[in-house]
């Protein structure tokens, strides 16, 4: 697609959105984004700031790119080099072994005992029995790079519309032409869904079928603390980190099945349901925290694929729409994945890595019941399957 | 292409939410006189009835101005806890009467936290209560929760308000009357509404001297013979002005320095040891908001209050309410009998039919605030903190600068402000705590949250009503994760905790997918 001339309409202002935005409009290209609610509203802004993302094909770009975001925004990410996960429990003494097999060649990492760990980490305490320190990946600020997104991104050019709930596409000549709102048609040479949990329900409106699963997930945060060498830390069935301001601000545990999620609003995100299991997590991870006081909590509504792998394509019919979820995990992946759909956008394809295993068509033999079948099911529903 | 599909989900919240660790039939939340009146009501009728209030708050609590603005200015008397129950019984007959009928009274126990079945949580085997005392937190089941959380002080902040002896009207009251432990003895009092005059009053009559009545507009806006009775004992009304600075040395505020709102430059000072905000009070709504009970923004009743039926019904079904917290004024104690009959008639008891209570409104609560922070921002300009906890400057708020300690400045971020935010949609604080921190310190923004919205409808030049209210979240009360933490988890819960989703295909590397190290790695299951 040409540079100039062409105009792409990017639903969904998360962070994917936001990126691809971006990524286009310092190409020049002139690029709408259309969000239902505030940009980086919901799990994009939501989420534990993790960007150590080795299982993705995405990986090698999230780590080129991260120590450059902040200069590259003109905003900043809080970005954070590096991670130490590290365990209290006897039964994952082992747990580095499962790591070894996962981490790509070239990245390195350590493996550490419980003395080597207390001296990394000084809120840890004599339960610590062993960790591993990665000396790449890190962590951000997701409130602040979902914005940084966005602004970047206008003062590219992009313009971002929100309070602007999609209503249907118009299709002619099998292409999508134009975006329909309530607030008025948005006309498109191409068209960007990245719309979270209901990129499933939007993908419905071009005729595929994107399966997909929405879910609530919670996290707490206390009051600020003296600040660690690194904050990057976590474990003990925890994901979360010190943020600059010294909050511990950690999640995990149970989460909870939506049945759905609305195209015009936000979806209800109550928190409460482990918030002690948190607290109680997060005091045996970090002993000499134990005294600090929870001072909030959240929950964000994230969606996952049956396989929870991210779907990033370029449809062929109409051919000038790609689809994109990240499955529960693309904070970290954003500097990635934007550039990766701005790729598919103007090229045809990506640059820099092969996505085809991640294409909608590994669903096509995918049992029409297969959320009750994978147990995805609000917990009321999931009473009433366990009675029959 | 081969689709590799995860076990079946056992890692959901599912069957795991535990049975609460008690149970009753009406939980009572506040032992002011709704919830007195609410708790002694529904026992009458022989409920089973708990009572349930956070008063006497230790002596660290009140330090850190947990519920009321203290200000610095309790006693050491506050350190005796038995000596505040003492005093808690005597300050309130009602609590007496409410242990003589059966009803079980708690007091110096917190509730952080409220939730029943809705959207978004579907699996609680009934309503549930978080509460914590100062070791321990635990969960209370009810089948009616009846909502008397009172009313909070309103901060408004100025030069040198961050140090010991500025407090508000509603933490002088109770450190006067329920605690008998104020450590003030000359008053400034900003203000002349009726929670001004009620303060001076007060004050007087405990012997304290009331050096002046603050009032930003140009005529006081109290009750004009109380006013002149006031003036008449010897209480300066001083109109036009606002605090520019307090004064003050190691034991705090030792005098307040007042601008002329009409001439800024012109300055006059007042000696005093203590400076009481009663600009207004804010109705305590955290637990409807943490429910997700409908509210709505009502300026003649203090604030956002929650929307209620005739019978103290909040929107949600198991959920009622009475007092200050459903906005300001009116007959608390007749609020609360209505709350527990409606409460009562709800689970199919026969109860009187009560007359509704229908508070007569007060004056506009947002357009008084908006004047005060007007002619705050108007004499003592953009560098005051707006938000203490975390040292955000009025003016840092307007620009939407980021966080101090970050230490970044670009010119992309100069060009942005609450102006050019507003240009992409309706402000909205939540987003602004994001971007500056305001309202995310360790006071869960009891201090700032009313005078943030005020800066930001001011800054923008947006109508203060078109600010929505920042949510509230559990835990509503600062709790230490010792405290938090689940001493009694359940093997479910235990065993079945993923770090995030638990699905093992998600986290096999994009490289292995569908080649033999894919099924070595299914094998091995989740990597941590």
């Amino acid at each position: 697609m040409a540079k100039t001339g062409s105009s792409v309409v990017i639903v969904g202002g998360g962070v994917t959105g936001l990126s691809t935005a971006w990524w286009l409009a310092r190409d020049g290209v002139e690029v709408t984004v259309l969000e239902k609610g505030i940009v980086g509203f919901e799990a994009s802004g939501r989420n534990g700031g993790g960007c150590t993302h080795y299982q993705s094909p995405l990986f090698h770009e999230e780590q080129r790119l991260w120590p450059l975001m902040d200069e590259m925004l003109g905003y900043p990410t809080e970005y954070r080099r590096e991670r130490l996960v590290f365990q209290v429990d006897e039964r994952k003494a082992n747990f580095a072994d499962g790591l070894a097999m996962r981490i790509p060649a070239g990245y390195a990492w350590e493996a550490l005992d419980g003395k080597q760990v207390r001296e990394r980490v000084p809120l840890a305490g004599d339960n610590a029995i062993c960790g591993v320190h990665l000396h790449f990946g890190g962590h951000a600020n997701p409130q602040r790079t979902s914005q940084a997104y966005a602004w970047a991104a206008q003062d590219h050019g992009a313009r971002i519309h929100q309070h602007v709930a999609v209503t249907g596409f118009e299709t002619a000549g099998g292409r999508v032409v134009a975006v329909e709102t309530a607030q008025g048609r948005f006309g498109c040479d191409a068209l960007v869904i990245a719309a979270g949990p209901q990129t499933g329900k939007l993908a419905a409106l071009l005729g595929h079928h994107l399966p997909m699963a929405p879910a609530r997930a919670e996290m707490i945060v206390t009051e600020p603390l003296p600040l660690m060498p690194m904050g990057g830390v976590d474990g003990n069935g925890l994901y979360g980190r010190q943020t600059l301001r010294g909050n511990l601000a950690y999640g995990g545990g149970p989460h909870e099945w939506y049945e759905d999620t609305p195209l015009d609003g936000p979806p209800p995100r109550p928190s409460g349901s482990v918030l002690r299991g948190l607290a109680k997590r997060v005091a045996e991870l970090l002993p000499r925290a134990a005294h600090a006081r929870v001072i909030r909590s959240w929950a964000g509504v994230i969606e996952n694929t049956p396989d929870g792998r991210p779907v990033i394509e370029r449809l062929t019919s109409p051919d000038n729409v790609i689809l994109a979820t990240m499955s529960s995990v693309g904070f970290g992946l954003s500097p990635a994945s934007g550039h990766a759909i701005r790729d598919l956008v103007m090229d045809g394809a990506c640059s820099f890595c092969d996505l085809s295993k991640l294409s909608l068509a590994r669903f096509a033999t995918l049992s029409p019941d297969w959320r009750r079948e994978l147990n995805w099911l609000p917990p009321a529903a999931a009473v009433e399957g366990a009675a029959q | 292409m081969k689709l590799t599909l995860p076990a079946p989900d056992r890692h959901s919240i599912a069957g795991k939410t535990p049975e609460p660790d008690e149970r009753a039939e009406i939980v009572v939340i506040g032992a002011g006189p709704a919830g007195c009146a609410a708790a002694i009501e529904a026992a009458r009728v022989g409920a089973q009835v708990v009572l349930i209030d956070e008063n006497p708050v230790s002596a660290g609590l009140i330090g850190m101005d947990v519920p009321l603005q203290f200000g610095g200015r309790a006693t050491p008397a506050v350190q005796t806890p038995e000596r505040l129950v003492e005093q808690v019984l005597e300050a309130n007959p009602a609590l007496g009467e409410a242990f003589e009928i059966g009803v079980d009274v708690r007091l110096s126990t917190s509730a952080w936290g409220a939730w029943v079945n809705g959207p978004g949580l579907r699996g609680l085997p009934c309503g549930l209560l978080g509460l914590a005392d100062e070791t321990r937190s635990w969960t209370l089941g009810f089948d009616r929760l009846i909502l008397a959380t009172g009313a909070r002080d309103l901060n408004l902040s100025f030069a040198g308000s961050d140090q010991p002896g500025v407090m508000g009207a509603q933490a002088l009251h109770a450190l006067l009357t329920r605690y008998d432990a104020f450590a003030g003895r000359r008053l400034a009092i900003l203000g002349t509404g009726a929670l001004a005059l009620d303060a001076a009053e007060l004050a007087l009559a405990r012997g304290l001297d009331v050096e002046a009545l603050v009032e930003a507009r140009v005529e006081p806006v109290g009750e004009a013979a109380r006013i002149a009775a006031l003036a008449a004992q010897g209480v300066e009304i001083i109109t036009g002005h606002v605090p520019l600075a307090a004064e003050g040395g190691a034991d705090g505020v030792t005098g307040l320095l007042l601008a002329n709102v009409a001439a800024p430059e012109r300055h006059r000072s007042l000696d005093c040891d203590t400076v009481c905000l009663a600009i207004g009070a804010v109705p305590v709504i955290e637990l409807f908001d943490v429910l997700g009970a409908k509210r709505a923004l009502a300026p003649e009743r203090g604030g956002h209050v929650p929307v209620l039926g005739a019978d103290g019904a909040t929107s949600l079904a198991e959920v009622f309410a009475a007092g200050d917290c459903t906005g300001l004024g009116g007959d608390a104690a007749q609020m609360g009998r209505v709350a527990a009959r409606g409460a009562l008639a709800s689970l199919g008891r026969p109860v009187e039919v009560s007359a509704p209570v229908s508070p007569a409104a007060g004056p506009d609560a947002l357009a008084y605030q908006l004047d005060w922070a007007r002619a705050l921002l108007a004499t003592g300009g953009p560098d005051v903190l707006a938000c203490l906890c975390e040292e955000v400057t009025r003016g840092e708020l307007i620009a939407v600068q980021p966080p101090r300690y970050l230490g970044w400045s670009s010119n992309a971020i100069a060009r942005r402000n609450l102006g050019t935010l507003a240009e992409d949609g309706p402000l909205d604080q939540d987003q602004i705590k994001r971007l500056t921190r305001a309202c995310m310190g360790a006071c869960q923004a009891r201090r700032c949250r009313e005078q943030v919205a005020l800066m930001m409808a001011l800054g923008a030049g947006v109508p203060a009503q078109s600010i929505p209210l920042a949510g509230y979240r559990a835990p509503v009360r600062p709790l230490p994760l010792s405290v938090l933490a689940d001493g009694n988890e359940t093997a479910g819960m235990a065993q079945d905790w993923n770090v995030w989703f638990g699905i093992v295909t998600q986290w096999i590397s994009y490289d292995d997918i569908g080649t033999e190290r894919e099924d070595e790695q299914l094998r091995a299951g989740m990597p941590y």
